[in-house]
């Protein structure tokens, strides 16, 4: 079970009190009717489901019911960052493959990462796209 | 009791049991003495009882071969009444109690004379992996039959009958480091941490807490380990930031440190939990630990190793018979085979020695071991015979000789001539496996130690190993490493660790063990006699060889097929032997086999100490509406909506008979079309919108328009995802120009109000406008009928003139004298008001209306009434008529489809795909049946051609389905494909007996299609 801190609240709370809403950043698109069918459907149905670095939407749903981001590592499960909705994330699977990020990361809006984000959390994350 | 010869078995001094307590028990109808501090397995050995189970495929007489939870064989089932049986209990970890009542759970009629043995001794041949499938394969609809009976002959234990009289309860705990195993790693690191100020939570499965100490040879300071162990807890248990938790297993290691511990509390005391003062207090308790670290000192398990009949009781692991002698007083034989690839079972033999009986021999597969302890055997006269092992054990209900012949461990051989050595007890040991099991649980795959011959676990970050569990078995070096690795993981959490002085470990000079797991046999495995791998699951080394060869080359696959390391059991004591045998079948190496995931839980789990307390009343939680009390007191049937209990129909009872749920539903329908009826409809979502833009935020949310909505006009909403589907309906007021009041479905309230948030907050935070849940706030009662406006007439300040008061307004005024919101909306397709108050003035106006209401023949009604009149008029239910693929013009609502307003609602793109575009998809329309008198099945499947072969191609399917007393006939709400195309045509609905309905496609308003009732 996750313990994941709240960037609204600013606080780490059990998972419990949080819901998952799928891949974060899909973006609607400004004028649906210009989209062809096809391009609908992308934006309605297809998602990412990659083998490590994931940006997801997840909602405090019993506690301030904010919507806000997570950046999870899909093979160890652990929570790298949250940003508040509207950020943009500080640690991807680019930014770590290109050492820009050394690890012991705080999360964009000055909140604390959640247990995880360490140098060898960062590691085994390049461990694992090497 | 009886006075019959008293523990055979039982040493005259020794181990740390309390001789001056006697605990009688029964095993299997016999009554037994053992003393506390007992187990019941050393109780039973202190006895002499060498059977205590029959085997589970094979049904062959079983001994004890573990002290621990790595046991096999000896599950029983405990219990003296039905409310107290508990299954599959590893007579090894359980405590001896005064009246202990145990059975063994395998074995008919009993264990000493088992019919199931015949099947193993014929039918041991042709009973290879997967049996079972390929035996009872066909007929597949036999199949739930011969399990049955293949499961009683199995036996597995079973759950009590009876309603458990204990209670259990579950603890959230945090801390800095969580240390789990109290040997001796354990204790070195949890003293560390202690001793710098971390919070420390200290966890060990055992009765006692000291693991190995507790019967080594080895001497700490001079003194015995265990004294040192004992200090050590004194110390602990008198700091503040310390918590000891004997009895307690680390079950699960789960995400973000988050540990599952099970305490037994009271399960050494008695069967059920004792009273204290009056109160039965918990019997188990499931601990939540969120830690800061978390270091595992789990041990090792000895691995036994596989021989011809290395299952007939009388065969131990080495460090079993250590425990048993040291720790309990009890030597479990007369006469000792000791087989051995390593220095460190030399102990059993020289711990046997020591209790006074006889050791026949060491077989030492090495060709030349050098150590402490093998001079101290020779120097003892014991015969140690090298670069040997013992292929065989003869005997049937307990071991008679062990067969000894030279190996050739290379050539996986038998090089020599057999000896048959005379002996009641063998013990082996094939070298440790440390306990990796819930590294595993992180999912980290362990590694392959070639050193050590073992897996040890990978970690995950914030995760810590010491001592034997990573493989350092060495009782200096264990020590020296739970230390540095407290500091590792106090390190990590920011804090730093004060040292702390270990007590001195005279050294012990001990060689390398060999690579020893199935020993060769002078015949091929498969002509041998059978050797066990997994004992819990009669697992074969044959069997695994087997399975090899039919192509199953994946260990995952050969774990499923041969059933090793499943069950209870969990693969401690076979698995690694397993992966061994399957790698030398496959010329692979073990560690190119891998190995399987050890999953939660380490061992088995009580369901009371899962449940904790949320059972009975606690298990889920029930919303009342204020009027619920009423409803009681009125004979209500309630029915479960989410988590709402309202009013189903409210029978009347005639004569003392109660009316019929049919009979309560026709009056209750007839009050509401002939006179007026009332319905508690509180528990219907309400959410108040305010803001500038709230207009426009409905307007982007429903597929219909809002801007032109007046204050005090009312409005029906459709809500649909962006696929186009219908999510949602309900109706909107507008209570002011930036003032909303939505309406949601019971079911749909809490999704409703997330989805408002989801679009507000991530697509459209521009817009000013912000959403407040007020379902509990008010009340809703809902009048409805001819008579409704006569009713409220008398209690209400309003104005009701239908012209001034018009259908879809609402009104604000006074209704029984307190402040209202009167909707003058319809459900039923009757004149209704509803009337929404606060809830706590809710009872009052409720009783008022029934004070003037009999004169109007006001009659309560429940959610069934509803649901019929409500179909009667083709009004949907959002998930019942609709499934997450209906469209608004699927459900024939064009009218309520915007597709000129200016922003591009939610679903509105979709509308115009061309899946959605398509004529023939499934539309709602009424089926009416040819034969009134039918009701037809909700969720019935109906075609156009019931003459057609099967498969029959499907049309549609019945949605919602009653009777009607106002038509007095059956009617349905459906979804045919290209149906409001084919009003007048027939279907047919075929039955699962095979009765075929036909109904009519009609239009889906079956009463009043003009509206003109609730116009009135």
């Amino acid at each position: 079970m996750f313990l994941i801190y709240c960037p609204y609240c600013e606080e780490h709370r059990e998972e419990e009190e949080f819901r998952p809403k799928g891949q974060a950043h899909i973006v609607r698109p400004k004028d649906p009717e210009a989209c062809s069918d096809e391009e609908w459907g992308d934006y309605l149905f297809f998602r990412d489901n990659p083998r490590g670095i994931h940006h997801e939407m997840w909602v405090h749903a019993v506690g301030c019911r904010k919507f806000f981001n997570v950046t999870r590592n899909t093979v160890t499960y652990e929570i790298l960052e949250t940003y508040k909705m509207g950020e943009r994330p500080r640690i991807t699977a680019e930014s770590l493959a290109s050492g820009e990020i050394q690890g012991n990361v705080q999360v964009a809006g000055g909140g604390q990462q959640t247990v995880g984000a360490s140098n060898a959390a960062v590691e085994a994350v390049k461990g694992e796209q090497a | 009791m009886s006075k019959s010869v008293t523990q055979p078995n039982r040493l005259k001094e020794g181990g740390r049991i309390d001789r001056s307590r006697k605990l009688g028990f029964t095993f299997n109808g016999q009554h037994y003495q053992g003393h506390a501090g007992d187990t019941l397995a050393s109780a039973l050995l202190a006895n002499g009882v060498d059977i205590v189970n029959r085997s589970f495929k094979y049904s062959r007489p079983r001994g004890i071969v573990a002290a621990g939870a790595e046991e096999p064989n000896a599950l029983v089932q405990l219990g003296s009444n039905e409310a107290a049986q508990v299954p599959n209990v590893r007579a090894t970890q359980q405590a001896l109690f005064d009246g202990l009542v145990a059975r063994s759970t395998n074995g008919w009629p009993n264990v000493q004379r088992d019919v199931m043995s015949l099947v193993g001794k014929l039918g041991g041949r042709f009973m290879p992996p997967g049996f079972y499938y390929k035996t009872f394969m066909a007929p597949a609809s036999m199949w739930m039959t011969y399990e049955k009976y293949i499961r009683k002959g199995a036996g597995l234990g079973r759950s009590p009958m009876e309603a458990d009289p204990d209670s259990y309860d579950h603890l959230n705990q945090h801390c800095d480091l969580l240390v789990i195993g109290a040997g001796p790693a354990g204790l070195a690191a949890a003293l560390t941490a202690a001793r710098s100020g971390a919070r420390v939570i200290l966890a060990d499965e055992q009765e006692e807490m000291g693991g190995s100490l507790l019967d080594s040879r080895e001497l700490l300071d001079q003194q015995p380990a265990a004294k040192w162990a004992e200090r050590v807890l004194e110390e602990l248990a008198g700091l503040d930031n310390v918590m000891l938790l004997p009895r307690t297993t680390a079950n699960g290691y789960h995400d973000h440190h988050f540990v599952t511990l099970h305490e037994r509390r009271t399960e050494h005391l008695g069967e059920t939990a004792p009273l204290v003062d009056g109160h039965r207090g918990v019997r188990s308790r499931m601990h939540r630990v969120r830690a800061g670290q978390v270091l595992l000192a789990t041990g090792a398990h000895e691995r036994p190793l596989v021989y011809a009949n290395n299952d007939v009781p009388g065969n131990l692991l080495a460090g079993a018979v250590s425990t048993y002698i040291r720790r309990y007083g009890v030597v479990p034989g007369n006469k000792l085979v000791l087989s051995t690839s390593n220095d460190h079972a030399y102990r059993a033999a020289l711990d046997w020695v020591e209790a006074g009986r006889e050791v026949v021999a060491i077989v030492d597969a090495r060709a030349n071991p050098q150590g402490d302890w093998i001079d101290a055997a020779k120097a003892k006269g014991i015969r140690i015979i090298t670069g040997s092992a013992v292929i065989e054990a003869k005997g049937e209900k307990r071991v008679s000789a062990a067969r000894v012949a030279k190996i050739d461990l290379d050539a996986f051989k038998v090089t020599g001539q057999a000896e048959t050595l005379a002996c009641d007890t063998i013990a082996s040991s094939g070298g440790y496996s440390p306990v990796i099991h819930l590294a595993s649980h992180t999912g980290a795959r362990p590694t392959w130690n070639e050193e050590i011959l073992g897996f040890v676990p990978s970690l995950v970050k914030g995760v810590h190993a010491a001592g034997s569990a990573r493989g350092i078995h060495d009782l200096a070096a264990g020590m020296a490493d739970g230390v540095a690795m407290a500091a590792q993981a106090l390190e990590a959490l920011g804090q730093s660790a004060r040292a702390v002085e270990l007590p001195q470990v005279d050294a012990r000079r001990e060689g390398p063990a060999c690579a020893l797991y199935q020993v060769p046999h002078e015949k091929p495995t498969l002509r041998a006699p059978k050797q066990f791998v997994d004992l819990q699951n009669d697992v074969t080394a044959g069997g695994i060889e087997l399975a090899t060869r039919e192509g199953f080359e994946s260990i995952e696959h050969v774990k499923r097929y041969t059933a090793m390391g499943f069950g209870t059991d969990q693969g401690k004591l076979g698995n690694i032997n397993g992966m061994a045998i399957a790698a030398r079948c496959l010329g692979k190496t073990i560690p190119e086999v891998g190995t399987t995931v050890f999953r939660p839980n380490y061992t088995p789990v009580t369901f009371g100490a899962i449940a904790g307390r949320h059972c009975r009343d606690l298990f889920d939680p029930e919303r009342y509406t204020a009027l619920h009390q009423w409803h009681v007191e009125n004979g209500a049937e309630f029915e479960d909506v989410g988590q709402w209990k309202r009013p189903w129909y409210f029978p009347k009872v005639v004569n003392g008979k109660k009316e019929t749920m049919f009979d309560a539903v026709a009056r209750e329908c007839r009050a509401v079309r002939e006179k007026v009826g009332i319905l508690d409809a509180s528990t219907l979502g309400k959410i108040d919108i305010q803001g500038p833009d709230a207009r426009e935020f409905l307007g982007r949310v429903y597929t219909n328009k809002w801007e032109k909505l007046a204050v005090g006009k009312c409005r029906y909403g459709l809500m649909c995802k962006d696929d186009g589907m219908v999510t949602d309906d309900g109706v909107t007021s507008c209570l002011a120009d930036n003032h909303f009041l939505m309406t949601t479905t019971t079911g749909g309230a809490a999704a409703v109000l997330e989805w408002l948030e989801l679009w507000h907050q991530t697509e459209w935070p521009e817009l000013n406008v912000t959403f407040t849940s007020v379902t509990d706030h008010w009340a809703t009662m809902t009048i409805t009928g001819p008579e409704a406006r006569n009713l409220l007439a008398e209690i209400t300040d309003i104005d009701l003139d239908r012209d001034t008061f018009k259908f879809m307004d609402w009104r604000e005024g006074k209704v029984a004298g307190v402040p209202a919101r009167v909707f003058r909306i319809s459900f039923t397709g009757e004149l209704t008001y509803e009337i929404n108050v606060q809830a706590n003035y809710a009872m009052h106006v409720w009783k008022t209306l029934f004070s003037h209401g009999e004169k109007y023949g006001l009659t309560p009604y429940g959610t069934e009434t509803m649901h019929v009149l409500r179909a009667e008029k083709g009004f949907i239910i959002v998930g019942q008529d609709t499934d997450g693929s209906v469209t608004p013009e699927d459900l024939g609502m064009q009218w309520c489809v915007g597709y000129d307003k200016p922003y591009s609602w939610i679903g509105k793109r979709a509308l115009t795909r061309s899946d959605t575009r398509r004529t023939d998809r499934k539309q709602l329309v009424g089926l009416k049946p040819k034969d009134p008198k039918v009701v037809l099945e909700e969720g019935a499947q109906i075609v156009f051609d019931p003459k057609h072969a099967i498969p029959m191609p499907m049309a549609g399917h019945v949605t919602s389905s009653y009777y009607s007393p106002t038509l007095d006939s059956g009617f349905a709400l459906a979804v045919v494909k290209g149906g409001q195309q084919k009003m007048g045509e027939t279907v047919y609905l075929p039955m699962a007996d095979g009765q075929v309905h036909e109904a009519e496609i009609v239009s889906p308003i079956f009463v009043d299609p003009k509206g003109e009732r609730q116009n009135v």
